[in-house]
């Protein structure tokens, strides 16, 4: 077991917040296709209320801090919330599309001690990177941050979403990560919007693209192991919770409003009106998350993937019920081994209804 | 103990570090090169007073045998150990000469 691995399940028995994702903003200077966000202010944190809320998850034990939005640098005081993250010691990761880093604003993070910068880069081709972003000449400044940031001995990493638009220009967009000496990482993973809109699940890789990706061992490392078929689930695996969202990590919205996950928005208080301990210690929708085990899984837990299957609950939150399956996990693990899940057999007998109950209109992103 | 009386060795936290304590453990994280550690507990005492102004000889005294038992030559010994080895590592900073600028204390979780 990895010391990682070892801090998480220590995290995890301790029920303490180990990573905490914190958007400062909403706001963009891109317009991505694929993306989730509604972008208007709705009434973001001061800087004071973004450092009182980063006192808090210092005091939580929180390690791990990403900080990202919508773009974060469109806040103007988005290096002193970097600075007061760092004084606090948090191990911090910034997320951003890097239009708006020069050399001056890699210096700094440099010298903030940022552990590493993600930045969000979908094709080597201006005309498609810059045709999804909806920002033309995005893509030159968005490399040119990278070679700044590279220059200051800065961890970075590209990360793709792969989607129709862009899904011939994975592996081209991989070489160009080596060629900047950059990490990259490829995810196929389209969300529907935070409100519960799904109409951009059409820009999900189609079947066939998945399954080329499946088979690269650039991005699955040992294909034969990554599709063989899942071994079966023995009780560890039944007792098993799904992943860190709500156990070992969290998620704040500008708008001081607490997710299991970014991935998850399930409204489990607000930090205007609530401290973050009496949140995460004991938040009925958190302590629910937290109570589910795979033998709950209504489903999944008959599902002969269970054992090594990559459920969302929060994707299957959005489909509406958090129990439930994940139909884009479903598909990925049918894509990798060619053995149809549960949640599919039994769509194939109901008619496609079986496993899931209406949406539910609650998936609100802000909370007054 | 063991310390030269005539040199006495300042220790000092790195700013270039994220750092929590989890439970009795301290988990250190390099921001030079991302290499991810854990103290136990007795390591974690000596780094909390790292302040860069406290000998290390005083450290090992006041804070290592005033809260464990443990003979002061073996803590002494131990402490050097533990000191050039995260000194190696770039998170520790060591002078025979007091140290400003040293990470701040705020470690701690409930």
């Amino acid at each position: 077991m990895s010391l990682m691995q070892q801090l998480n399940e220590k995290a995890q028995r301790l029920g303490i917040p180990l990573s905490a994702h914190l958007d400062i903003t909403y706001r963009c200077n891109e317009r991505c296709e694929h993306c989730y966000l509604e972008h208007d202010d709705k009434g973001e944190m001061t800087t004071a209320e973004i450092r009182g809320v980063l006192d808090q998850l210092a005091d939580a034990g929180v390690f791990f801090l990403i900080i990202s939005g919508g773009e974060p640098l469109l806040r103007r005081d988005c290096f002193d919330i970097l600075a007061y993250g760092r004084s606090l010691l948090f191990n911090v990761k910034l997320k951003t599309n890097a239009v708006l880093i020069r050399e001056a604003e890699a210096r700094r993070l440099k010298a903030l001690g940022v552990e590493q910068v993600q930045i969000s880069v979908y094709s080597y081709r201006p005309e498609v990177h810059d045709g999804i972003t909806k920002l033309p000449g995005s893509l030159r400044r968005t490399l040119s941050a990278v070679r700044f940031l590279k220059s200051q001995g800065l961890k970075v990493t590209l990360a793709n979403v792969l989607m129709r638009q862009n899904m011939f220009d994975a592996a081209g967009t991989q070489a160009l990560a080596a060629e900047l000496g950059v990490s990259y990482t490829l995810d196929p993973t389209i969300t529907p919007m935070m409100d519960g809109h799904t109409g951009i699940l059409s820009m999900r890789a189609p079947r066939e693209m998945l399954r080329e990706v499946f088979r690269d061992p650039n991005y699955v490392g040992n294909v034969e192991e990554f599709c063989a078929p899942p071994p079966s689930a023995d009780d560890e695996v039944l007792e098993g919770t799904p992943c860190s969202a709500g156990h070992t990590a969290i998620y704040i919205t500008p708008y001081a409003d607490v997710y299991p996950c970014v991935q998850f928005p399930l409204p489990s208080g607000n930090l205007r009106r609530q401290k973050f301990i009496d949140i995460w210690r004991d938040s009925p929708e958190l302590n629910e998350v937290r109570s589910i085990r795979a033998h709950d899984l209504p489903t999944c837990s008959s599902c002969t993937h269970l054992s090594n299957c990559t459920r969302c609950p929060g994707l299957a939150f959005m489909e509406g019920n958090m129990r439930g399956p994940s139909t884009a996990d479903c598909e990925k693990a049918f894509v990798r081994t060619g053995i149809p899940t549960a949640n599919m057999v039994a769509k194939a007998r109901t008619g496609g209804s079986a496993g899931r109950r209406p949406a539910v209109s609650g998936l609100v992103q802000i909370r007054a | 103990m063991g310390a030269d009386p005539v040199s006495p060795k300042y220790i000092a936290r790195s700013p270039a570090i994220a750092a929590r304590k989890l439970g009795e453990e301290m988990v250190i994280m390099s921001a030079a090169d991302s290499t991810l550690f854990t103290l136990n507990e007795v390591a974690t005492v000596i780094w909390q007073a790292a302040d860069g102004s406290t000998p290390l000889s005083e450290i090992v005294e006041n804070k290592v045998c005033g809260e464990f038992e443990v003979e002061p030559e073996v803590a002494y010994r131990d402490a050097e150990g533990l000191v050039k080895e995260l000194a190696g590592h770039g998170i520790l900073l060591v002078s025979d000469q007091p140290i400003a600028g040293t990470a701040p204390q705020r470690q701690e979780n409930p």
